[in-house]
């Protein structure tokens, strides 16, 4: 029950901010605030009470019981639908930095909003509720109904709080993701018939479903189905049109909770389900899922040294980032895949500490275009040095979590395709290149005098230091999350290896 | 006759009385909260007398009608939806009309024609019920004398509905020539045995089929749609756009399944063919309009669409059962959620009376100025589109199952296209109500009376509760199938 608590907590915490507006328009920030901190102590306090050693028990894939947590209600027995969720490492993890993320959001948005503040609040609540139902649930129509259902406060945050462009942003975000879910759940519904086909009774639990066989075509079919609405979120290369928009035109709390969390959920469905549910024909599709990847990871950092805008920047070099991921996930050795869940939670942390910067940034000299700044150091240096922080962070450097991420993602990768390898390892490059291109523009050069500006407040320093603290946790001690990873990693292996053409370019790859 | 067939036409005895009591009501005293109350009052009665009858059902009464759950189960969404339609009704057609007392009258009695087809075993009930329904609509949209827009899409809906009705007449006498019967399942056994050749038996059910379609308003049959959409007082729009689609498409069902016409199989591939029109023409130019009552109009012809995709799914015999359920939860979710569209139509228009178009810019900031209002649109709108926890996603689930059930690929993949084409402007709709207030100029408060409230609220907490908690209804379809 303590997941279900979790959830409706978020939802109930929506409602009490909406409706406190009403009484004071200070109040819906506090009862988010308190929400969230709520929600998280309450996560502590479930997660204390299991004993330590289930967490490096191995957790069996195809058994819900041998997870940390897992419940199941009947919901729709007509067709085998039932309320499933349940939590091993990975979703824990993702769960954790879906609340902090949470409170970073808040904290960003703190002064920003104007108009029914009640309601935001409740959307950025309940988005986060959503986000956590994907990550919980394990029957594929509830995860369907949650994926899609955290559209909604998203589509509502941006079309009624972004910037100038935000009907055409939002509805692109919407319509990229939700014909894509669409697609996903054709497969779905294809995969619960197949499992009647094969004798058994309908159901769309996970654990029911794994492990099923297809036949060739309707396999590739539903594969296909499922990698669409995954990649379309993360965004892989080439459907990644929808993120600059999107992210761009959002609020800033907004683009926090769309960079930090929304995107992992692609990450998320990709390990959980896509790899997982077909793992033959995810192994021969992995050449043409890492070409993208590799794609990606170029591509996003060309066009974000294009732009001048600080957001759309940072929105394209998010492509980029999540390129790793992608190439990280159908490596599919050890190696690659604690490197990509790295690069999930790192990329999460500084890249929200980005878009704080930007909208930061906006909220103070009402614009983003990186042409109209310059030498804000001088007049703001506590910005300027975490901007610098965050920027290096971006680009990898020793010592923080995205570096460890992307190199445990080479170096897995280096066992199963060379080739790709050395050109996404120019991804680093690239990144050193707009990243510093970025902090010439905004935070080097000659300041303008007319301008006044405010250097960060205590608020802002907090969360920024926090996310200063976890980039740095992350890059120097990431053990303890790899180690929560690892047992569903070790669980995965057994229901995915390698198909054999990937073992016969790994031994050419060693050959050479 | 015995008192158990009384006992099975109950809920047609209960509007057919219900209509009677009306016209003396009208003659004596006219009050129109009276006439309403009164119209209100028989539906819930008929609806009633629903529980009662399934007690006996199935049950065949005369050669004509065949009260068994699957009509009853219509019989009572029906007559919800008149009743609901009356409601609405109450304040808009004071404003638009001058002796609105036998507008309830007329609307009872199409109320009953749709009832009929949801009986209809046999081609003259049908034929009955058809026209019934038809008749009293023509009225009924060409109600408020205040305005020339009703006028005109009441003739052109004349015309053309009266065309449609006797091509549908001139296939049954082809099919009645070939066969030497009337009876749905007689007819279907007779086909096989007919001396007459396939070629008139193609060219009637053609025939049939074509009239029906008109009435569904499918692609090419659609091209009153939009205008009498438009022209028509918005509660009989919303009536004439859920429950009299949903009372054709329901005989239309079962005379393809009593006759058993799934074994045509062009037959059956016309339906297909012509539900992908619908589903991408239907959906595209829905996307031109600015207009919410013609995009609405259009949307509906999309639904029909993604609806056809059943008479597909049923080609397999194993199926049937799945697909007609798919149907059935079809039909009730999308009647809830275009009257509650059109609801709010209603409520919008109900003191404009010159014309009463709803322009996408009337409805902006809606969402902060009548929070319920916008409430109800926002719930409606994510129905239509089929947004999970909305009525109109588990329907769609369903015919996903339907259809993959019975591997009809196309279908699918056109059905996705086409929601993916809706949700842009279901979604612009949301856009406009939520827009802040300050960028444009004003618009009137709308006053709402109370059961127009009480009503909003129950079609919100409807649509979210059959996307929530679908399971009893989905037993219970399971059991009567």
């Amino acid at each position: 029950m303590s997941m279900v608590v979790l959830i409706g907590l978020l939802l109930v915490g929506g409602i009490a901010a909406w409706q406190l507006e009403r009484i004071d328009a200070n109040l819906p920030r506090w009862v988010a605030l308190a929400t969230v901190t709520l929600a998280l102590l309450y996560l502590v306090s479930v997660i204390a009470e299991i004993p330590a050693e289930s967490f490096k028990l191995t957790p069996d894939p195809g058994d819900g019981d041998s997870w940390l947590l897992h419940l199941k209600l009947a919901w729709i027995p007509r067709f085998g639908i039932s309320l499933e969720l349940a939590m091993d490492g990975l979703s824990l993890l993702l769960v954790i930095l879906t609340l902090l993320l949470g409170l970073i959001a808040i904290a960003s948005s703190w002064s920003e909003i104007d108009f029914k503040p009640g309601l935001f609040q409740a959307n950025l609540l309940w988005t986060l509720a959503g986000v956590c139902g994907v990550f919980l649930a394990m029957d594929l129509f509830l995860f369907f109904t949650f994926w899609e259902v955290m559209l909604i406060p998203m589509y509502l945050l941006i079309a009624i709080w972004g910037h100038e462009n935000r009907s055409y942003a939002a509805m692109k975000f919407f319509i990229f993701t939700q014909v894509s879910g669409l697609l996903m759940l054709l497969s779905i519904v294809i995969l619960a018939w197949q499992g009647v086909a094969t004798g058994g009774e309908l159901s769309f639990s996970y654990f029911d479903l794994l492990g099923l066989h297809l036949d060739g075509r309707l396999a590739w079919i539903a594969m296909l189905g499922f990698f669409l609405a995954f990649t379309v979120k993360l965004p892989g290369f080439p459907f990644h049109t929808w993120l600059p928009d999107a992210h761009t035109q959002a609020p800033t709390a907004g683009s926090v909770l769309l960079a930090g969390i929304l995107l992992k959920t692609g990450a998320y469905g990709l390990l959980r389900f896509c790899i997982p549910l077909f793992p033959e024909i995810s192994m021969q599709f992995a050449p043409v899922a890492m070409g993208l990847g590799v794609a990606g990871v170029i591509y996003g950092a060309v066009l974000a040294f294009a732009q001048s805008d600080f957001k759309r920047l940072v929105a394209y070099s998010s492509v980029s980032h999540m390129g790793f991921v992608l190439l990280g996930l159908y490596a599919w050795n050890n190696l690659a895949l604690q490197g990509a869940i790295m690069q999930m939670v790192a990329h999460g942390v500084s890249t929200a500490a980005l878009f704080m910067m930007a909208g930061a940034l906006q909220q103070r000299l009402h614009t983003r275009d990186m042409t109209r700044m310059g030498g804000l150091w001088q007049q703001a240096p506590r910005m300027g040095a975490c901007a610098m922080f965050f920027a290096v962070a971006s680009l990898g450097l020793p010592g923080l979590g995205n570096f460890v991420a992307e190199f445990l993602v080479l170096a897995g990768l280096f066992a199963v395709h060379p080739g790709f390898t050395a050109v996404a390892a120019l991804g680093l490059i690239t990144a050193a290149i707009y990243a510093l291109w970025m902090m010439q523009q905004t935070f080097q050069g000659a300041p303008d005098e007319q301008r006044q500006m405010d250097d960060f407040h205590g608020r802002e320093m907090l969360a920024m230091v926090a996310m200063i603290l976890a980039l740095l946790w992350l890059g120097l001690y990431p053990q303890p999350v790899l180690d929560l990873a690892q047992p569903v990693l070790d669980g995965l292996h057994g229901v995915v290896t390698p198909g054999e053409h990937l073992a016969q370019t790994m031994t050419a790859g060693t050959g050479q | 006759m015995t008192v158990a067939d009384f006992q099975a036409l109950s809920p047609l005895l209960v509007l057919a009385g219900g209509a009677t009591v009306l016209m003396l009501q009208i003659a004596f005293v006219r009050s129109v909260s009276l006439t309403a109350a009164l119209t209100v009052l028989t539906m819930a009665l008929a609806a009633l007398s629903c529980v009662h009858a399934a007690q006996i059902a199935p049950l065949q009464v005369t050669p004509l009608l065949q009260a068994d759950s699957f009509a009853l189960l219509f019989c009572v969404l029906f007559c919800i939806g008149g009743a609901a339609t009356a409601l609405l009704s109450q304040d808009y057609i004071r404003h638009h009309g001058d002796e609105p007392e036998e507008y309830f009258l007329l609307l009872m009695l199409s109320t009953l024609g749709a009832c009929v087809l949801a009986y209809a075993v046999h081609v003259a009930s049908l034929l009955l019920g058809l026209e019934l329904l038809s008749v009293s609509l023509y009225a009924l949209i060409a109600y408020p004398n205040k305005s020339i827009l009703p006028l005109e899409a009441a003739a052109k809906y004349l015309v053309l509905s009266g065309a449609a009705s006797a091509t549908a007449l001139f296939g049954f006498a082809l099919l009645y020539a070939a066969t030497g019967t009337l009876e749905f399942t007689a007819l279907g056994q007779q086909l096989d045995n007919t001396q007459m050749g396939q070629s008139v038996l193609l060219v009637g059910a053609a025939m049939v089929f074509t009239g029906l379609g008109f009435k569904l308003s499918l692609v090419p049959f659609h091209l009153w749609t939009p205008d009498v959409y438009d022209g028509a007082p918005a509660p009989i729009t919303g009536f004439l756009a859920s429950v009299a689609k949903a009372a054709v498409f329901v005989a239309l069902l079962r005379l393809f399944l009593d006759a058993d016409l799934f074994r045509y199989r062009i037959l059956v591939e016309i339906t297909g063919f012509l539900a992908i029109l619908s589903m991408l023409a239907g959906n595209l130019l829905a996307l031109l309009q600015t207009n919410i009552k013609r995009m609405l109009a259009y949307s509906s012809i999309a639904h029909i669409g993604y609806l056809m995709i059943i008479f597909m799914a049923c080609i397999t015999s194993d199926n049937r059962n799945l697909a007609s359920e798919a149907a059935a939860y079809y039909l009730v979710a999308y009647t809830a959620t275009t009257i509650a569209a059109f609801g709010l139509l209603t409520l919008i228009c109900a003191h404009q009376v010159e014309r009463e178009n709803v322009e996408l810019h009337h409805i902006s900031g809606l969402f902060w100025r009548q929070p319920l209002l916008g409430g109800l649109m926002l719930v409606a709108m994510l129905s239509l589109a089929g947004i999970p926890l909305t009525a109109g996603f588990v329907a769609k689930f369903y015919i996903f199952n339907a259809a993959v059930s019975g591997h009809n690929w196309v279908l699918l993949a056109t059905l996705i296209l086409g929601s993916g084409i809706g949700i842009y402007y279901y979604l612009r709709v949301v856009y406009y109500m939520t827009r802040r207030l300050e960028q444009h100029h004003v618009q009137p408060t709308v006053v709402v009376s109370w059961h127009a409230k009480a009503l909003s609220c129950i079609l919100i907490a409807g649509i979210l509760l059959l996307g929530t908690m679908p399971q009893s209804l989905m037993a219970y379809l399971r059991s009567i199938l």
